[in-house]
């Protein structure tokens, strides 16, 4: 510690000189944080301001820096040292901003300026600057293994080789194509979006054969998957039982979907006579190759029925609760096959809603100019044969009918590729290292769909979210799965069309390379790309619980022999989940730690019982809580100026020590905003906000014990666009604690 | 300054003794006023209006309306043509519009235009009344020869549907067209609110569904006066008609005491310009507007 | 049942959607629709039709021509054209009404004394008389379409609408002994005449 140099810089722009008594806050800054250097700038991140801080860290060799101005979210250009560790004091959206204006409110804002100084400075004497990964030197492998050689991993194997990297294509077929190359045409992709337009699979093929970066590995399979980004040791199979080993440095999966068995559908028909799915009717379309599509029994078709959303977006439990996406512009892609073939053939797309997103607007349209009818009605019963039936309610009409027809097509659903269920597979796994023989057997039998093998401790596959596909943040990190280093794309993702698919592998492409790129730098992934921090456990206090390894939600850590955790930090992607699991916090980052928060919470100045200011924590999560707090700032919203806000980087992360110490040192209520959990979970970590929740839960006992009422510790679900609502949750909870009163514990921290 | 030409098509609702007579006779003062000249085709025919397409069929429609736009072509060349009520102008610009489109159909219709020596060559531009003044005078120049401001008259601008629908003025909302009431203002009269201003009167089938009809006109009028109008100004005939002549029928019927004045856009004009009771045509209306009659000066 | 309905059940068979693109004006438009319900929603007097526009273009994909073509619904059309405007496939759905309206009388297949066909047809035959509208024979023509007795009963309920317009001088009694009219009235009963017979042959009604 000896050559660390202390410095706090505090901003008298955009209006904080005028409100604010500035000596008074440097001397805080002096006195109170123990800052060795403390300067004043009326522009501190313009060039000069800037320039002063550069010239402090060249000539007078500061290494941590307490930047006192606007959030840690502006300016980051301007305040951007690397070399130094650096807190951020949030004056200008945290006080300026959101305390209500006029003189009443002089003491109230000037206390909470003091105390953001006093905690900024805080949090600086704790922090060191992150170093990155030490072992960087073994993840410099940059090469991309694709799993999958249908349109969206031939795409992706294309697209990542076009941007320069080294492919291996893994497709446990005989030929590149997958799903695609079972298609006679595809929804069209390009203007004017009227007709079916050539798959170009052969051409896709050919030309992943012609390319020098692309090694393509058929009748293959993924083995065995182990390390993390930029040093993933993979063992293929192949279909002769041979074995060999490869290092790679991301993966894309492309493992596609499966129709759903049209043999579940027995009611609409599925099993009899000239009832087909619509890869049936692909292959019919194949074999008559442009020509009248004839029946399997050889007879010319006049009237075919496509019934839409068979055996989906079922309400009964029995079949596919979802819609695929892709099925309704399918549809209307086989109706034209008939009538461009022969006008006088009828075709009825039989649908609820028809659904044709991108420009399927226009195919629909089109479909309509050939003479496609288009029935809105739900079958109830389609009956095979040599002329078929399907009973059907007309939903427009209101009335229960009939129609016959020569081929009924079942326009059934996508089901995912994705791999074991890693929530069923746990169940046995658990019973399995228990010495349970039959769980033994069943594991192994799971372990046959595995798509990647995968050696973590959490699990052979990429975990999955709702109907087995592949779990990722849809909103903000469409392709990342739990699993660092790992993209999906295409339908083991989400339903969708080739389109979409195309799109998808494009995508994933560009993150595997973000990601080779980061593990080779010793740089953290999304979403805190860049970051040079990871945990460091001190593992002569760790007591084994196993917490952070089960906890993880990114299966980053593994245990060794003695159940000590193994952080692979290329998975890690920094929430600090682990550290804030961790129960004898032993878990901690160079710059975010249970020091770093707790020293801030401990920094905060709490009056006494007879002033009447109470004091509120928030801790608020970077990724979408603090945002809106700061936009809350920004439209001048006013909330109480007796809270004290600290960023965490997810609520994951959140130690309940930090609640404990709050409550001990006499704060009244302690308020954490996350992101919204559960199905349709916005957290950037996934489980980090329900982690959160799950541990608070327990809290509530704790605070009995202590006497305290179970309403001082609350947790919010916040959307980085709720900038009023959480100015009113402040201010709400604020008269909340002020009808319970101020908390008994006062005076003893 | 030249007087501005155009080929006028009154309708037959519009001619003398017709049942929008008055709004004919509110369009002297104004027409000279704005230096306008309408210069009637010759020996024009009824358009048709929508609800001939009961008896009369797509083509014989057409042909109807080509006559009148052949014999401006001929007669009257150059000039746009002009109609005061909406479902003239409509029948027009449907014409000149699907004959345009549609080849066939020019054919056929000059085929029947030859039993009276006539063809039809395309290109006419059929407008309404009120387009005329927004275009190519002005809200300032309707404005500009006000004498006598109607300071304080609340007005219901009812717009009704075929002037607004499905061609309108250009650049005008099909939902809350706002024309009318620009036009009520550059008066000095007040424009009041009014949600019914885009509404069916039930048009033709006032005849035919009188019942439905009445209830979409008592809607009309209650709207009215809900907004504190003192009157109803619109730039339909029919509209006019429905809205004004059913309100007895309905007080008799329903026991309301609906009498509220139901005028023309133009009659407005023709009274700001200085225009007697006479020239504004206020003498022709069933239910007076003791308002307007007043600032008119009888 | 009609000569010329016979004459269409034979030559379009189960293919109603056909007959209407071929005989209707702008049917060729009915299979674009899209079933949003957009029209029936906007309609003054929606309330009133038996089948929404929605519904029957349903009908008529669905081969339902009696039930169609016998429908009062088609009659409810004022001609407000909001439909027209709203429909987000630019549907010209008054036209088609009108059309379907217009066939439906054409093939005797409109119901028998539905008041606005007697309406429409009062209106035409008004016209064609002398090029223009009377509307004083116009009125005389509606209140006596269903007999003198009740004629004269029309005419007393409609007497209080009757005078006023009198006495503003915007009905003219003495247009009971002809009154405005074209010159060329024998040209355009030619001309008319002549549209009938080239859209009836186009139509296959000749």
């Amino acid at each position: 510690m000896a050559d660390n140099k202390f410095a706090a810089y505090i901003c008298s722009g955009c209006g904080i000189g005028d409100a604010f008594k500035m000596a008074a806050l440097e001397k805080v800054a002096t006195k109170e944080g123990k800052m060795s250097m403390v300067k004043s700038h009326p522009f501190l991140c313009n060039a000069e301001g800037v320039q002063m801080i550069r010239d402090d860290i060249a000539n007078e060799a500061v290494t941590h820096i307490c930047i006192a101005a606007c959030s840690r979210r502006a300016k980051t250009e301007a305040f951007n040292f690397p070399t130094v560790a650096m807190s951020r004091a949030n004056l200008r959206e945290g006080v300026l901003w959101v305390v209500a204006a006029g003189a009443e409110h002089d003491e109230v804002r000037q206390e909470m300026a003091e105390d953001y100084i006093r905690m900024g400075c805080a949090e600086i004497k704790k922090m060191n600057l992150p170093k990155g990964n030490a072992n960087r030197d073994q993840t410099r492998n940059k090469s991309i293994l694709v799993v999958g050689g249908g349109m969206t991993g031939m795409t992706a194997a294309l697209a990542a080789a076009e941007a320069g990297y080294e492919i291996v294509l893994v497709e446990k077929t005989d030929a590149l194509g997958g799903f695609a190359a079972r298609l006679w045409k595809r929804v069209p992709f390009s203007g004017p979006y009227a007709a079916p337009q050539a798959t170009g699979v052969a051409e896709m093929a050919a030309s992943i054969g012609a390319n020098a970066r692309i090694k393509v590995h058929l009748n293959t399979t993924v083995a065995e998957t182990g390390g993390a980004p930029g040093r993933f040791k993979i063992k293929l199979a192949t279909e002769s039982g041979s074995v060999s080993e490869l290092t790679v440095g991301a993966i894309v999966q492309a493992s596609g979907f499966t129709p759903y068995d049209i043999g579940k559908l027995p009611e609409l028909g599925g099993g009899q006579a000239n009832v087909v799915d619509q890869a049936g009717l692909e292959a019919l379309a194949k074999a008559a190759n442009g020509g009248a599509i004839k029946r399997a029994d050889g007879k010319d078709i006049k009237s075919v029925v496509f019934v839409q959303c068979a055996g989906q977006r079922d309400e009964t439990g029995t079949h596919l609760p979802y819609c695929s996406g892709h099925c309704c512009a399918t549809s209307i892609k086989q109706a034209m096959y008939f009538k461009d073939a022969n006008p006088e053939v009828d075709t009825v797309v039989m649908y609820d809603d028809l659904r044709v997103p991108g420009m399927g607007e226009d195919f629909y349209r089109s479909a309509q100019q050939k003479g496609v009818i288009f029935t809105k009605g739900k079958a109830s019963k389609v009956t095979g044969g040599d002329s078929c039936k399907v009973e059907f309610a007309d939903l427009i009409l209101d009335e229960q009918t009939s129609i016959d027809a020569d081929l009924v097509v079942l326009a059934t659903g996508q089901v995912a590729n994705a791999g074991v269920n890693l929530d069923a597979w746990t169940e046995v796994n658990t019973l399995a290292e228990g010495g349970d023989e039959g769980a033994k057997q069943k594991r192994t039998e799971m372990k046959t769909i595995s798509i990647l093998n995968l050696d973590y401790r959490q699990g052979p596959d990429v975990p999955q979210f709702k109907h087995g596909f592949a779990d990722s943040h849809f909103i903000c990190f469409p392709y990342e799965t739990r699993r660092t280093g790992i993209y999906a794309a295409g339908p083991m993702r989400r339903p969708m069309d080739m389109l979409q698919a195309t799109e998808d592998a494009t995508g994933a492409a560009m993150k595997a390379i973000q990601a080779v790129e980061n593990a080779a730098a010793g740089r953290a992934a999304h979403p805190r790309a860049g970051d040079l921090s990871y945990p460091i456990a001190r593992l002569e206090g760790c007591t084994q619980c196993k917490r952070c390894t089960v906890e993880c939600p990114f299966g980053a850590i593994d245990e060794d022999e003695k159940r000590f955790p193994v952080f692979n930090e290329e998975r890690c992607r920094r929430c600090g989940t682990c550290m804030g699991a961790c129960p004898v916090r032993v878990i901690s980052f160079e710059n975010y730690s249970c020091d770093t928060v707790g020293m801030q919470v401990k920094a905060v100045n709490v009056p006494d019982e007879d002033e009447e200011k109470p004091r509120i924590l928030i801790l608020a999560c970077e990724n979408d809580a603090y945002p809106a707090l700061d936009m809350a700032g920004v439209q001048r919203l006013t909330y109480s100026a007796y809270v004290r806000a600290i960023p965490v980087r997810c609520l994951g992360s959140v130690n309940t020590i930090w609640i404990t110490d709050a409550l001990n040192q006499g704060f009244d209520g302690v308020m954490m905003m996350g992101c919204k959990k559960g199905d349709d979970y916005q957290c950037h970590f996934v489980k980090g906000s329900e982690m959160a929740y799950y541990r608070m839960s327990k809290i509530g006992d704790t605070l009995t014990q202590l006497g305290l009422e179970p309403e001082r510790v609350v947790t919010e679900e916040v959307a980085i666009t709720d900038n009023a609502r959480v100015a009113k949750l402040i201010n709400d909870y604020a008269a909340q604690i002020n009808d319970i009163g101020l908390s008994p514990m006062k005076g003893f921290g | 300054m030249a007087k501005k030409q155009y080929a006028f098509y009154p309708g037959c609702s519009s001619q003398k003794g017709a049942s929008a007579s008055n709004y004919i006779t509110s369009f002297g003062v104004m027409c000279e006023k704005l230096d306008i000249q309408l210069n009637e085709i010759p020996d024009w025919n009824c358009c048709g209006a929508s609800i001939g397409y009961g008896e009369g069929g797509e083509l014989p429609r057409m042909v109807l309306n080509a006559r009148n736009l052949a014999i401006a072509e001929k007669d009257l060349p150059g000039q746009d043509i002009v109609s005061g009520c909406p479902a003239c102008w409509l029948g027009l610009r449907e014409a000149v519009d699907r004959l345009h489109e549609h080849d066939r159909l020019k054919t056929e219709t000059n085929e029947a235009l030859k039993e009276v020596n006539l063809t039809y060559k395309g290109g006419s531009k059929a407008r309404h009344m009120t387009e005329v003044l927004i275009e190519d005078i002005g809200y300032a120049g309707i404005k500009a020869p006000v004498v006598k401001p109607l300071d304080g008259l609340k007005v219901a601008g009812y717009v009704g549907c075929q002037a607004n629908r499905p061609y309108g003025i250009a650049g005008e909302s099909f939902e809350n067209p706002l024309y009318l009431d620009k036009m009520i203002e550059a008066v000095g009269a007040e424009a009041v609110p009014y949600e019914q201003k885009a509404a069916c009167c039930g048009g033709a089938l006032a005849f035919s569904e009188p019942e439905k009809a009445q209830a979409q006109i008592r809607q009309i009028v209650e709207a009215a006066y809900d907004n504190a109008a003192d009157l109803i100004v619109t730039p339909c005939p029919l509209c006019q008609a429905n809205v004004e002549i059913y309100q007895a029928e309905i007080n008799k019927k329903h026991g309301t005491k609906l009498n509220m004045p139901v005028l023309y856009y133009s009659q407005l004009i023709t009274v700001a310009y200085g225009g007697s009771v006479k020239e504004a045509g206020l003498n022709g209306q069933v239910i007076r507007a003791a308002k307007l009659d007043k600032i008119a000066g009888g | 049942m009609s000569d010329l309905n016979t004459q269409a059940v034979a030559r379009y068979k189960n293919n109603f959607l056909r007959e209407v693109e071929e005989r209707v004006e702008e049917g060729n438009m009915v299979k674009m629709c899209m079933q949003c319900g957009v029209c029936a929603g906007s309609c003054p007097f929606g309330p009133h039709w038996q089948h929404s526009p929605q519904k029957i273009f349903m009908m008529i994909r669905a081969g339902k021509r009696e039930e169609v073509l016998s429908s009062d619904s088609m009659w409810m059309c004022t001609s407000c054209y909001n439909c027209i405007v709203r429909c987000p496939r630019k549907l010209p759905i008054t036209h088609i009404m009108h059309g379907l309206a217009n066939y439906a009388h054409r093939l005797n297949l409109a119901a028998k004394g539905q008041p606005t066909r007697d309406v429409a047809r009062l209106f035409w035959n008004n016209l064609m008389k002398t090029g223009r509208i009377n509307e004083l024979t116009f009125s005389l023509g509606l209140y006596f379409k269903d007999g003198f007795i009740q004629g004269i009963k029309n005419s007393l309920a409609m007497q209080a609408a009757g005078l006023g317009l009198l006495k503003a001088k915007r009905l003219n009694p003495m247009e009971i002994f002809g009154g405005h009219k074209c010159k060329e009235k024998s040209g355009i009963h030619r001309m008319i005449a002549k549209a009938r017979e080239i859209e009836d042959r186009r139509r296959g009604l000749a």
